[in-house]
């Protein structure tokens, strides 16, 4: 790609024939220019193609010596019109796309679209389905928060095995997945009024063995975290999130809750069965990229309690309301926004229906995109190897983000 | 949470000479919203995030709608002298509505713990007039959502910091969201920023049959 022709190729203005500018620092902006010598910035393309990016994300990045001043966030290199194609096509057809957009959390993904659709039509669904949502949901957050610590102790450079041990936990999670829907990452599972398919009582017995093995795991994982110099200097007091900021930036997820605020929308909206459960809602003081990191494990043992109550009330019955007809499914003129908890923040669809069974407007609130508004925020003043740690602790999905 | 209707009268109050009509919704969902007029949307939007009963502190989701020109013909029995006889007869009637790109913004609060409170602002056309003010010195959180609307259905966000194509490249022309775009007919031909690429697409789109008369081309062959 030609870069010259960008408009975000003039992140540093300024000569570039060696003179000095003559650009009074000024310390409220960050932009006040350098104090170097030469009087250069270092302008540096990072991404798309690098291995800390999580897929093919690009900062334009300027560069006061190894200090970030500047930083542009590009995407849209896995953009393919998801909204577009979900107005071209039935309600039902868009499930299954529905797991391509963050695909390490498909099913959350299936479920917030569900809730949407059934918002908009008004759909009940079955009490066990409503279960094995939650059930699934919770198993999801287990595998997607493991592996996002693995991938963010990577990206400080213990390479390979902290991710692998996140990853031999996530791989029994998605053997039960495989099990119950018939794939391990695109599931497909969920739909309008249930599920596709109940779970046996062999799989819930599978699903316990594995949870039950799942938090010495975690303390095993967390005694490698907390304690770890590197990863104490690496992260304590780096790229710090204010509570106000976030907030106003619409951040949502752990991110927003290391940041001290209080906001799960599994408590505050209480959808599916959430209500019925006990867990805690664990919360940061600092807002630094340390917090977010154990925002994450302390999530996750929340979610072990859920399960544990989830497989001990789970009921019999059916897992699908009968009265939906899928394939000929023609909501009545409306609109909904139905939005969940996912693993990465609130995940929302936003749906018109105009009577006809494709949906006028459909719009996914992704919460990876919104999340990286304020990614220049948490970077500037800190070295190029702290932005990787900082993106890595953001937890972006370029499925979602590019839509 | 207050109702909508309170909600507006409120607003009316604290901000004098604003424009807000309800837009009902008639689905199940029962998720109403607010059509507040261009000139007045930021200070509007403003009263909504400082209010202390309200405190929509969080703007969830942002997002663009097309809304295209459509004609409602409706027969209506009318009646008419014929041949000197009072006679009833049947009329259409022929009902133009423009179109207009809406950009709706679901607020919640988080400090209350209560929403969501939707508000819509709407353009005036669908093409020069596709200008709406923006409400991201409001909300940070609309400075990505409000590009996305910018690239993907072309409306102008007015006091935008940073109003730049954000998934599409920049050099891309058309809208994609839009109701009425049509896609290159090869993609080989789509603009991409080299040059003698952007060379051959401009002779592309000035020979692309437009949307009604490719139907007649196809009728000849």
């Amino acid at each position: 790609m030609n870069m010259s022709s960008r408009a975000e190729r003039s992140v540093v203005e300024g000569p570039r024939d060696g003179t000095s500018p003559v650009i009074p620092r000024d310390p409220s902006t960050a932009l006040g220019m350098t104090t170097r010598l030469d009087g250069e910035l270092l302008e540096v393309s990072m991404g798309p193609q690098h291995p800390s990016t999580h897929g093919v994300f690009r900062m334009n990045v300027a560069l006061d010596g190894e200090t970030v001043v500047k930083l542009k966030p590009v995407f849209g290199y896995l953009h393919r019109n998801h909204e577009k194609i979900g107005e071209n096509t039935s309600y039902l057809g868009s499930m299954p796309y529905t797991d391509r957009l963050d695909y390490f959390c498909s099913l959350t993904n299936n479920w917030a679209y569900a809730l949407s659709v059934e918002k908009l039509a008004g759909i009940e669904v079955p009490e066990r389905a409503e279960y094995l949502r939650i059930i699934l949901a919770e198993l999801t957050r287990l595998q997607n928060h493991a592996s996002l610590l693995g991938f963010l102790l990577s990206d400080m450079g213990a390479w390979g095995t902290p991710l692998m041990y996140a990853f031999r936990e996530r791989e029994k999670i998605l053997d039960l997945f495989e099990s119950l829907a018939g794939s391990r990452m695109m599931c497909d599972y969920m739909r309008f009024g249930g599920c596709r398919v109940d779970a046996g009582p062999d799989w819930i017995g599978r699903a316990k063995k594995v949870l039950d093995a799942f938090p010495r795991f975690l303390d095993e994982f967390e005694k490698l975290l907390v304690s770890n110099e590197i990863v104490i200097a690496r992260t304590q007091h780096i790229g710090k999130l204010t509570a106000d900021l976030a907030i106003s930036a619409g951040i949502t997820g752990p991110m927003l809750r290391a940041s001290g605020v209080n906001y799960d929308l599994r408590k505050v909206d209480g959808y599916g069965f959430y209500p019925r459960f006990k867990f805690r809602v664990p919360l940061g003081d600092h807002g630094d990229t340390y917090d977010r990191l154990m925002m994450r494990v302390l999530e996750m043992r929340e979610s072990i309690e859920i399960l544990k109550q989830a497989f001990e009330q789970i009921p019999a019955g059916p897992v699908m309301n009968p009265k939906v007809k899928l394939r000929s499914f023609r909501p009545p003129v409306g609109e909904a926004y139905g939005r969940i908890e996912g693993p990465k923040g609130e995940l929302g669809f936003y749906l018109i229906s105009d009577g006809s069974s494709n949906p006028y407007r459909y719009r996914v609130r992704p919460p990876s995109f919104i999340n990286l508004t304020i990614l220049e925020d948490l970077c500037l003043g800190h070295t190029v190897a702290d932005v990787m740690v900082i993106l890595g602790s953001v937890d972006i999905v370029m499925g979602e983000v590019d839509r | 949470m207050e109702s909508l209707e309170e909600i507006k009268t409120r607003v009316e109050a604290a901000v004098p000479g604003a424009d807000i009509s309800i837009i009902p919704n008639p689905g199940p969902a029962n998720q109403p919203s607010l059509l507040i007029d261009n000139e007045h949307a930021p200070h509007v939007a403003r009263f909504l995030r400082d209010d202390p009963a309200l405190r929509l502190d969080h703007c969830s989701n942002v997002t663009g709608v097309d809304w295209l020109d459509r004609t409602v013909t409706k027969k209506v029995k009318v009646k008419k002298l014929v041949e000197g006889e009072e006679k009833e007869v049947e009329e259409t009637h022929e009902e133009f509505f423009p179109g207009y790109l809406e950009s709706v913004y679901h607020l919640y609060s988080m400090a209350l713990k209560q929403g969501p409170v939707i508000i819509r602002m709407r353009t005036a056309d669908r093409g020069e007039g596709a200008r709406l003010p923006s409400l991201t010195p409001v909300y940070r959180s609309a400075d990505f959502q409000e590009r996305e609307i910018f690239d993907l259905y072309g409306i102008r966000f007015d006091g935008h910091p940073d109003l730049r194509r954000i998934l599409m490249w920049d050099e891309f022309e058309d809208y994609p969201m839009r109701k009425d775009y049509r896609e290159p007919d090869d993609y080989e031909y789509e603009p991409t920023p080299h040059d003698d690429v952007l060379e051959k697409a401009k002779q592309h789109y000035s020979t692309r049959p437009q949307l009604d008369g490719a139907e007649e081309l196809t009728a000849q062959e």
